[in-house]
């Protein structure tokens, strides 16, 4: 039974080897999340009117997801005229900590859109090992790029990713 | 459990092999166009995950000799959609486990496989997978890879959304555990109105309003010969939600029958009894939101809650539901480590408020940049239990309390001085029932004052340099500590950081130990290398809320994650 289970990963992975793997514009996925008035929102609702989106993926209690997302809101209202993008902060914190992320959001002026993921449903559909987790989606809402972890500055690198897309 | 998942794999192997025929297809039509192969080929991502450890013998903290020298924990993702159809694995080894997780991990295998079918109305999911109802105080199974926990359940879930804001859904199955499946069944289904959406004068209301409930029942064979157990434990819960304008209010309910079960036993007479009392809890959050302000105020009070599809399980195994710990969640290694609370699902009553307030920028107290003071107070005690004998159970009165379990003060003050300095002071006051949260006896109750100081400082645009020292003052326990990060980035690829703590006031002059700790990393993209090397004090690692112990360890690590 090992064996056949083995031949048969064999067999779907050789499979998987021709079918698209892991290509670089790939269509954001479709998971039902709650906003923070908890109104249902689905992520293939994402747009931006054909300009680019950050999706980033933090939490209440990830020190580096709040230095990540206090760094972008110093230069957002710059960010958004010269490019457009729109940023969407996917909060993963559970119940013991998603009734905190509204006051948190506010207290710190983000004027970002943000969503909460409880159960980690996006993150599993991500493939998010950790947070700070950032993604990059083109004005087609696909993925173009995405990073792990953050450090100081690395809201830069991102911004020259942002302005790539609109390049194509 | 193999034959569903050699089913899954030849749906996989059906599927894959079809796409690759439109592929194909698609090719000889022009594959210049890449946009019209995309839906047709499906797509494959997913992730990876190393951790290994090398572990020298260190008597003076307590790391004993490790057989293996070698030992390490990863799994690989892989998740393959094509239109409304998914079909995912994760594959995991364990050779052997690494030190603090359940040693009962050990070994390799699949261990969560699902496919699922979705649309806007319907969604259908088979094999492995993870969902909540409400805030999950009777169901929710998730997974933390950190922790080592995963109580996914096997079965089979139905969503639908029905039209007018309804949205239901159903599940079934058992529950991993480690490389297996549970003995119990789980049945559950769920509920949820959105009120806003139902009717159509209030879809543009700033008022939004939702209400919910949900029914778990699991099934286990009574095989005890003396106890009459029940065999079907049901558990329900009914919850709301509103929001008007800058204000939040949101609750939940949750009730179970009589479950006794090994985690809630009882000492009368000198003997270990059998718990027939039911169980419940009841969560309530207030919260206020507006720019440059937020306030929360939370209260829980939960009593024999514990829920798991084997009533022998213990520790985090086969837990059906999650009662969340009303505390801060730290980040401060410290305050993080050495006395992190955990919700006690026997019986609690917890309280927290928060207020987080931004002081204006440019204003003569917020500086150029602005000013964040958060303040938070946390208070867990247990509830006022006594032995009801005729019914061989416990009683407790609503509001009646017993002993102090935790209480936290704390206040952060943050501030950005200049474009390349910024600086954060942090002050705890932490009380922790040793003996209550760990489960042991004869430690007592601790008070500890921690300081922190965390200073960055931009030395080029995408260079930092970033200071922390911490300490934390107790005549009790270990006694005192002392903790230095230094930590250097070069945006976006390297880090390096090099770290101190320092046990100096241990009353046993012998176990005034430093554990001085070096760890550098690569980051490119999703992709990230870190590699550490020093003395890890034993204490307790958490994650998203739940926590293990970590024991003391000494030598060389190699974490790899990766996405794509």
């Amino acid at each position: 039974m090992r064996k056949a289970l083995f031949l048969a990963a064999l067999a779907v992975t050789s499979q998987f080897a021709q079918a698209q793997i892991a290509k670089k514009d790939w269509a954001f996925p479709s998971v039902a999340l709650k906003d923070m008035e908890g109104r249902p929102f689905n992520t293939a609702d994402i747009k931006n009117d054909g300009k680019p989106v950050i999706v980033s993926f933090w939490a209440t209690w990830c020190k580096p997801c709040i230095l990540e997302l206090n760094n972008i809101a110093d230069v957002y209202a710059d960010w958004e005229k010269e490019t457009g993008v729109k940023v969407i902060a996917v909060s993963i914190d559970d119940s013991r900590n998603s009734s905190k992320v509204a006051p948190l959001v506010s207290s710190k002026g983000w004027k970002y859109q943000v969503l909460l993921d409880e159960n980690s449903d996006l993150r599993r559909a991500m493939n998010v090992n950790n947070v700070p987790h950032t993604f990059l989606l083109n004005g087609n809402m696909e993925v173009v790029y995405q990073h792990t972890s953050y450090s100081e500055g690395d809201e830069e690198h991102l911004y020259e990713e942002v302005k790539k897309t609109l390049k194509k | 459990m193999r034959n569903i998942g050699s089913l899954v794999l030849t749906i996989l192997i059906a599927t894959s092999a079809s796409a690759q025929d439109t592929g194909q297809q698609a090719t000889t039509n022009g594959s210049s166009n890449n946009q019209s192969d995309k839906g047709k080929w499906g797509e494959v991502h997913g992730n990876v995950q190393f951790d290994t450890q090398i572990y020298n013998p260190d008597t003076a903290i307590g790391a004993p000799p490790v057989p293996e020298k070698l030992l390490m924990n990863g799994f690989t993702n892989l998740i393959y959609t094509k239109g409304k159809f998914t079909v995912g694995i994760r594959y995991e080894n364990y050779l052997n486990v690494i030190q603090g997780f359940d040693q009962r991990y050990k070994g390799q295998g699949i261990a969560y496989r699902f496919a699922s079918f979705d649309t806007d109305f319907l969604s259908i999911t088979v094999g492995n997978f993870y969902d909540q109802f409400g805030s999950g105080m009777v169901l929710r199974t998730y997974v933390e890879p950190g922790l080592g926990f995963d109580n996914s359940i096997d079965g089979a879930r139905v969503k639908a959304h029905v039209l007018g804001g309804v949205y239901v859904k159903g599940v079934i199955g058992k529950q991993r555990t480690f490389f297996d499946v549970g003995p119990g069944i789980v049945r559950g289904i769920d509920g949820e109105i959105v009120l806003n959406e139902t009717f159509k004068k209030l879809a543009d209301s700033k008022t939004r309003f939702s209400l919910g409930g949900s029914f778990v029942s699991r099934y286990q064979e009574d095989d005890d010969p003396d106890f009459e157990l029940p065999e079907n434990v049901s558990a329900w819960a009914a919850r709301f939600n509103l929001t008007s304008g800058k204000f939040g209010l949101n609750g939940e309910y949750a009730s179970k029958i009589n479950d006794p079960q090994a985690s809630n036993t009882f000492l009368y007479e000198g003997v270990l009894r059998k718990n027939y009392s039911p169980g419940n809890a009841v969560l309530l959050n207030a919260t206020f939101a507006t720019e440059g302000l937020g306030v929360i105020l939370s209260a829980k009070r939960t009593q024999n809650m514990d829920f798991r599809s084997d009533r022998y399980a213990s520790g985090f195994n086969l837990n059906i539901n999650y009662l969340p710990a009303l505390t801060k969640q730290h980040t401060y290694l410290l305050a993080a480590s050495l006395y992190p609370y955990a919700t006690q699902p026997n019986g609690e009553w917890a309280v927290q408020g928060e207020v987080s307030y931004q002081i204006k920028r440019g204003s003569k107290l917020g500086g150029k940049y602005g000013t964040y003071i958060n303040v938070n107070y946390s208070h867990a005690f247990g509830l006022d239990t006594v032995v009801n004998a005729a019914k061989s159970g416990l009683d407790a009165s609503f509001f009646g309390h017993g002993s102090l379990y935790f209480r936290d003060i704390n206040v952060e003050i943050s501030r950005k001085f200049t474009k390349e300095f910024k600086a954060a002071v942090k002050y705890f006051n932490i009380t922790y029932n040793k003996d209550v949260v760990q489960g042991l006896v004869g430690y007592g109750t601790i008070n500890a004052h921690i300081a922190v100081v965390d200073l960055t400082y931009k030395i080029k645009p995408k260079h930092a340099l970033r200071l922390e020292l911490q300490g934390l003052f107790t005549g009790q326990d270990d006694g005192s500590w002392a903790v230095a990060i230094l930590e250097y980035t070069w945006s976006p690829h390297f880090f390096v950081a090099v770290l101190d703590q320092w046990n100096y006031g241990n009353p046993k002059e012998k176990k005034q130990l430093h554990y001085p700790y070096i760890q550098v990393g690569y980051t490119h993209n999703a992709s990230r290398i870190t590699l550490s090397y020093g003395r890890q004090r034993a204490g307790i690692f958490c994650v998203g809320g739940i926590c293990r112990n970590v024991p003391a360890s000494n030598g060389v690590s190699l974490s790899i994650t990766t996405s794509f």
